[in-house]
């Protein structure tokens, strides 16, 4: 199975023991498939074929069968993210207050669509749904942290340390 | 009425409230003692409901009764899985327990396993909490290294484990059937109910799907007593209720309140009325999945599960989403939509067509080159994805879909076109253009 083509043939989990230890907490292999391919992205920053040929191996099923699941969720990815990966709430409470103009602001700023990465590598901005995070909108997440009651201002100030 | 004050979030200001000792400082873990003491599993289930304590996920079942689903007779094993999914559009309480009050929540699942004779549990945390899992992660570790969790809890011979799960953003994933597939390392497919996962679920085994809510209610259920749950709240609806308030309120926010709290309450005194002192115009009750609501149908209104279904929509996941006097209900209808044919996980012909036609036929409004005829199409769409909003003119005919995500997407949409339909009307007459 190549469907992913990124070039990257080969691919091994790092943290051997951890792979043990989530694999022993399932009454069934295939249930450690989610936790798994989160600590294969962790490691590469996204899902190579490899990566997702050796989940399948771990949990006993066809790599296409991995290959569909991954499809179905938006946290994984098959293709590189910015080091940066900035995501807009889109979603009602968000775009009631405000959260169109931070899309614009961060598209004009590296210009970039939502959906792309900067040339550089360093940027890449996608728009999501609800982020549970409603009371303090609009709200975006970088990476794995969470930045809440944004503002433009508020924005280019977090960005500064990148 | 004496004052209510608040039963889950009393102490999360405080700054150690996350940690064991923080939770044992002010009676935590209390109730599991008496209960391996005084109870067996039977009672636990019989004490729960007795307390009338109805499901926080959106469903309002009742959460003793479901746990009795059970069959006696299984020969396989019985699992939990802590719903802390948490995805619905307008809601954030359960990100407040989850980082705020993870051992009050751990309790309850202790609570529930032994009821129902569960010894390894789940917690299905939604991808992007990364933080609350971290948070999650430190206090189950320190529940199993005070013998809260693992083997022979508490000298009671009772074992049991808890496995965090992450997810990995998908809304529908929060359905409890879309999640035991999710679960199973597969898409989040709901699968057809019956059989419910209480009979069939997590590996076709009995599963029980709980709120992070419902179960933090458990300890305190145990600690004082069914009947004191009870008198919380009205004969409608009992117990203390996390509310949402977000959209353009002064004080957006996470509320404690009794069910049955007023909803012009919620929104006029802890939400301190509207931004800019502006008119109310509208309001989502119970997370994006609610029918909506017109400024001049809230009068009165009490925020339980049965007044809210008899105003014809739903007390949900009690994330009050407020729209003022300026909001334009067409471009907020669209947002909707679109939210929801994103989510559709396209399993069921109705609701992967359907949303994608509602978006199609709502851009098309909202750019101005829309027609009558579309409104019209709106509700025949919204129609064959969910039933009507009337559960008396639909003559039954709900459950159109798989899952209940059908009748989600249904409700909201049309509640907007019927109850705004004449800004539906003036874009297609104007050919507004704002694009
Ligand atoms: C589309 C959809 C999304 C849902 N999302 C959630 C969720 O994020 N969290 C949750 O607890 N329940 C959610 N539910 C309800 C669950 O299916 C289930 O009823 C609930 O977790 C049961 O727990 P309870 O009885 O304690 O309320 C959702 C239901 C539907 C139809
Ligand atoms: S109703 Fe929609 S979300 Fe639910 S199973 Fe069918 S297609 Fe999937
Ligand atoms: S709408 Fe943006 S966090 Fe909920």
């Amino acid at each position: 199975m190549n469907s992913v083509g990124d070039g990257q043939l080969t691919f091994q989990f790092s943290a051997a023991e951890r792979v043990e230890q989530i694999l022993s907490q399932y009454p069934d292999k295939r249930s450690a498939t989610l936790p798994l391919l989160h600590l294969a992205q962790e490691q590469v920053g996204y899902l190579t074929s490899a990566a997702i040929e050796t989940v399948a191996e771990l949990v006993e099923v066809h790599p296409g069968e991995i290959m569909d699941t991954v499809s179905f969720y938006t946290m994984f990815y098959t293709k590189p993210k910015g080091r940066n990966h900035i995501q807009v709430c889109q979603t009602l409470s968000c775009s009631l207050n405000g959260a169109d103009s931070l899309v614009d602001h961060i598209s004009e700023k590296y210009k970039i669509a939502p959906g792309e990465v900067s040339q550089d590598g360093k940027i890449s901005l996608v728009k999501v749904e609800c982020l549970g995070s409603c009371d303090t909108a609009p709200v975006i997440r970088i990476n794995d942290s969470y930045y809440e009651g944004m503002t433009v201002e508020k924005f280019d100030k977090i960005v500064e340390s990148f | 009425m004496a004052v209510f004050k608040p039963i889950l979030t009393r102490y999360i200001h405080r700054k150690d409230s996350h940690t064991l000792s923080g939770y044992k400082n002010v009676g935590g873990y209390k109730a599991l003692e008496k209960m391996f003491k005084t109870m067996a599993p039977d009672e636990v289930i019989e004490e729960v409901k007795a307390s009338n304590l109805r499901g926080r996920g959106g469903a309002g079942f009742p959460t003793g009764v479901k746990w009795g689903f059970i069959p006696k007779d299984s020969q396989k094993p019985t699992y939990l899985i802590c719903n802390a999914d948490e995805g619905e559009p307008g809601t954030f309480k359960d990100r407040l327990l989850l980082s705020k009050a993870p051992h009050m929540m751990l309790e309850g699942m202790i609570i529930s396993s032994f009821a129902i004779d569960c010894h390894l549990a789940f917690i299905y945390i939604r991808g992007e909490f990364y933080q609350e899992y971290k948070v999650l992660e430190k206090a189950v570790e320190e529940a199993y290294a005070a013998n809260f969790l693992g083997k022979d809890i508490l000298g009671s011979g009772f074992d049991l484990d808890v496995v965090i799960h992450r997810g990995a953003g998908a809304y529908i994933c929060g359905e409890e059937m879309g999640l035991i597939e999710s679960l199973e390392g597969k898409r989040g497919w709901p699968r057809i109910k019956p059989p419910f996962p209480a009979v069939e679920g997590y590996l076709m085994c009995p599963t029980i799907v709980n709120n992070v809510e419902t179960l933090a209610c458990l300890p305190h259920i145990l600690n004082r007593g069914a009947d004191w749950f009870k008198s919380i709240g009205s004969e409608k609806g009992s117990g203390p209720k996390l509310y949402c308030i977000s959209g353009r309120v002064n004080n957006p926010g996470v509320y404690e309140e009794p069910l049955g709290i007023l909803l012009t309450d919620l929104i006029f005194k802890r939400g301190r009325g509207l931004i800019d002192g502006r008119e109310l115009k509208a309001v989502f009750p119970g997370g994006s999945s609610s029918a909506i609501l017109r400024a001049d149908e809230i009068d009165g209104l009490q925020m339980d599960f049965d007044s809210l279904s008899a105003a014809k929509t739903m007390l949900g996941s009690a994330g009050v989403i407020v729209m003022d006097e300026t909001v334009d209900m067409v471009s907020v209808c669209l947002n909707i939509a679109r939210f929801y044919e994103h989510e559709s996980c396209g399993q069921c012909t109705p609701c992967r067509e359907g949303t994608t036609w509602l978006v199609k036929i709502l851009n098309r409004i909202y750019q101005g080159k829309g027609s009558l005829n579309d409104i019209d199409m709106i509700f025949e769409i919204t129609d064959n994805i969910g039933g009507l909003i009337d559960p008396e003119a639909s003559g039954g005919s709900f459950g159109k879909t798989i899952c209940p995500f059908g009748e989600a997407v249904a409700w909201p949409i049309r509640s907007f076109v019927e109850k705004f339909e004449e800004e539906f009307i003036a874009y297609v007459e104007k050919g507004v253009d704002v694009s």
